[in-house]
């Protein structure tokens, strides 16, 4: 039942990326990011402390930890959204710190956002068509005169709609953004983000509030960037996927990177399971949740009376109701 | 009542020199607020550095009357740089409280003593129309019909002025059917969206800035052409009188400003016709005639009021595409 349903899941994981023994901070092999000494303080509480940290190329590395980990005003912090107060860090050989987003962008190192912000009130077309760069019609002189930047928005356009086709959203094209459902506006921001050819793609929390449908379908976007040469770094708090996509994990808490490796590896990581996931982190959250159908093993029961202990709520998967027949079926 | 006299009088609001020059500098806030998203109460400023622009130059510098329109255009481009490059940074409600600010510096500069020479302080200026109508084309005499009958001044002016706007409604169309306007719609919404797709939104929103002061800046010579430049025009109900202009036509489109400020001045002539004959036939007691005159800003207040509440997006424009709220 579950390798049936795991089977388009299982991606081709890349693997050496690392230089020696994968502890905090350890050399990459291709890194496109170095950071050293990156800080951040906000008031008396010192948000981000990395001492050294290096992101490979051409791979696909999570950002995990507990909620004031550090790991969003990490990426603001290399994205040009926040400014350290010490630091510096090398993006695909130029230097990147004090240089603001836009030029950050400009780069070829693209981010998303936790709420995701696709612009509702431009079309899902007029969406992509920003998100392309060196456009000669976003000049204000040229921009009067169609003919000079007429063919450019042709190319655009098609480009465009190339990508929407793959995100399956090519035939909202005229539709407002706003319109769309919280999943397919994750996919926007992401096809968007597309649009600059970037390197280097940073997805805050590409995962959250999208239902299981889509969830499948963002994954495989996920992993198709590596496919095209792109490198991703994302945050995510489902262990599943994580473990399902990424190549390799940076666990950061309480501002400082506390653990790296390989997916399996870091979550055998004792200060990993200490800092972050708990007791269970053999359960399959996805599972818990009702996300992702699979077997109930006496460790998902465990944890599911727990959870009824503590919140006093009898759970579906336990009783299964008329409303979930086939779920039934699948325990048995 | 003089019924007759009422509507001739209403219907000669549709081109008068303070319809288009309202027109004009209602389609400067649409640049800046209705596609940029700035929120900017500071545009009688911009119109007074046009006027003061145009009038200081002919007068104090002798320039000629067109020199004396770039003037008044660079001066509030200038103003833009001024204003812009401290607050454009800012988050859109605080730059609405320093626009407010700056726009009282600026009047209180042109009506403070020390400038007097230059500025005639509060008395304001007049007498440098003579470089403007002789570059007049039409002969002299009388023309037009029923109530826009105007002398060849009165048309000069008038015709002028409906050219400027017209170039000015060309422009604004350009620019928002291009990639620089979607930019600048995108910025309107979420900047940090923008910003993180890599347009320099700082450079677009002082563009905006600048673009949209200038059209303030040339409704503020419109404005001046036919009369004087007098400094107590340019207060903060100026401001407001071209918010309710550009919130009634529509703030996110092309056609929206003119068309607001010719109801906007059809309406208020009426008014002001209207009202002190109601007054002096006792339709509105307990009020004078000068009392029921005023009225009509009271009006203003009321309709500006239930726009927004109710028809935000505004006659032209699109309720998907601009609500207050959300």
């Amino acid at each position: 039942m579950s390798s049936s349903n795991a089977a388009p899941l299982r991606p081709v994981k890349s693997t050496g990326l690392h230089i020696g023994d994968a502890a905090p901070g350890v050399a990459k092999v291709d890194p496109i990011i170095i950071a050293d000494n990156v800080t951040r303080q906000f008031g008396g509480l010192k948000a981000v402390d990395v001492e050294h940290l290096e992101i490979p190329r051409n791979a696909i590395t999570a950002l995990i930890g507990p909620n004031g980990a550090g790991k969003t005003t990490l990426f603001n912090l290399l994205t040009g959204f926040d400014k350290p107060d010490t630091g510096t860090w090398v993006f695909d050989g130029a230097q990147l710190n004090g240089v603001p987003a836009f030029k950050v962008a400009r780069m070829g190192q693209v981010r998303t956002f936790q709420l995701t912000k696709a612009l509702g009130l431009l079309t899902v077309l007029e969406n992509m068509k920003l998100g392309s760069q060196k456009q000669k019609g976003e000049g204000i002189f040229a921009s009067l005169i169609k003919p000079l930047w007429n063919k450019q928005e042709e190319e655009i356009e098609e480009r465009a709609l190339d990508i929407l086709a793959r995100f399956k959203l090519d035939t909202k094209k005229d539709d407002f953004a706003a319109s769309l459902s919280g999943g397919q506006r994750k996919l926007l921001e992401m096809a968007r983000a597309l649009m600059s050819q970037p390197k280097l793609v940073m997805l805050d929390e590409p995962m959250a509030g999208v239902n299981p449908a889509l969830t499948q379908s963002l994954l495989e976007h996920i992993l198709d960037l590596k496919t095209q040469g792109m490198s991703v770094l994302f945050v995510e708090h489902d262990m599943q996927m994580v473990r399902h996509i990424a190549d390799w994990v940076v666990v950061m808490a309480e501002g400082r990177v506390v653990a790296e490796g390989p997916p399996e590896d870091v979550m055998q990581n004792p200060a990993v399971i200490d800092a972050y996931l708990g007791s269970h982190q053999d359960v399959d959250l996805g599972v818990v949740t009702g996300r992702v159908a699979g077997e109930i093993t006496p460790e998902v029961e465990e944890l599911l009376e727990e959870i009824d202990a503590e919140t006093g709520v009898d759970h579906a998967i336990d009783q299964p109701t008329a409303a979930a027949p086939e779920k039934d079926e699948d325990i048995k | 009542m003089d019924w007759g006299s009422i509507l001739s009088n209403t219907a000669s609001w549709l081109i008068s020199p303070e319809t288009i020059a309202y027109a004009l500098a209602a389609l400067g806030l649409a640049v800046h607020f209705g596609y940029g998203g700035l929120l900017n109460f500071g545009m009688a400023a911009f119109m007074a550095l046009g006027a003061y622009g145009y009038a200081i130059s002919i007068l104090t510098f002798g320039l000629p009357w067109w020199a004396g329109i770039i003037v008044g255009c660079l001066a509030s481009v200038v103003f833009a740089l001024i204003l812009g490059i401290p607050t454009l940074r800012l988050r859109a409600d605080y730059l609405a409280i320093t626009t407010i600010a700056a726009a009282e510096i600026v009047r209180l500069l042109f009506t403070t003593q020390v400038f007097d020479k230059v500025t005639n302080s509060a008395d304001g200026l007049g007498n440098y129309h003579a470089g403007f109508r002789a570059a007049n084309p039409f002969p002299e005499g009388t023309y037009g019909f029923g109530p826009w009958t105007y002398n060849e001044n009165g048309w000069w002016v008038r015709v002028f002025g409906i050219c400027l706007l017209a170039v000015a409604v060309l422009l604004v169309w350009l620019l928002m059917r291009s990639p620089w306007g979607r930019v600048l719609k995108g910025i309107r919404e979420d900047e940090d969206a923008v910003r993180a797709l890599g347009k320099n939104v700082f450079a677009y929103k002082m563009q905006a800035l600048m673009v949209g002061g200038v059209f303030g800046a040339l409704g503020g010579v419109v404005f001046a052409l036919p009369s004087a430049v007098v400094p107590s025009v340019y207060v903060t109900s100026l401001t407001f009188f071209i918010w309710t202009i550009l919130l009634l036509g529509g703030a996110a489109t092309v056609f929206g400003p003119l068309l607001g400020a010719v109801i906007f001045w059809v309406i208020m002539g009426f008014l002001s016709n209207v009202l002190p004959e109601l007054a002096s036939s006792g339709v509105l007691p307990f009020m004078s005639t000068t009392q029921a005159a005023t009225l009509r800003y009271i009006l203003v207040g009321l309709a500006l009021m239930l726009i927004v509440i109710f028809r935000p997006q505004g006659i032209l424009g699109n309720k998907k595409e601009l609500t207050f709220v959300k």
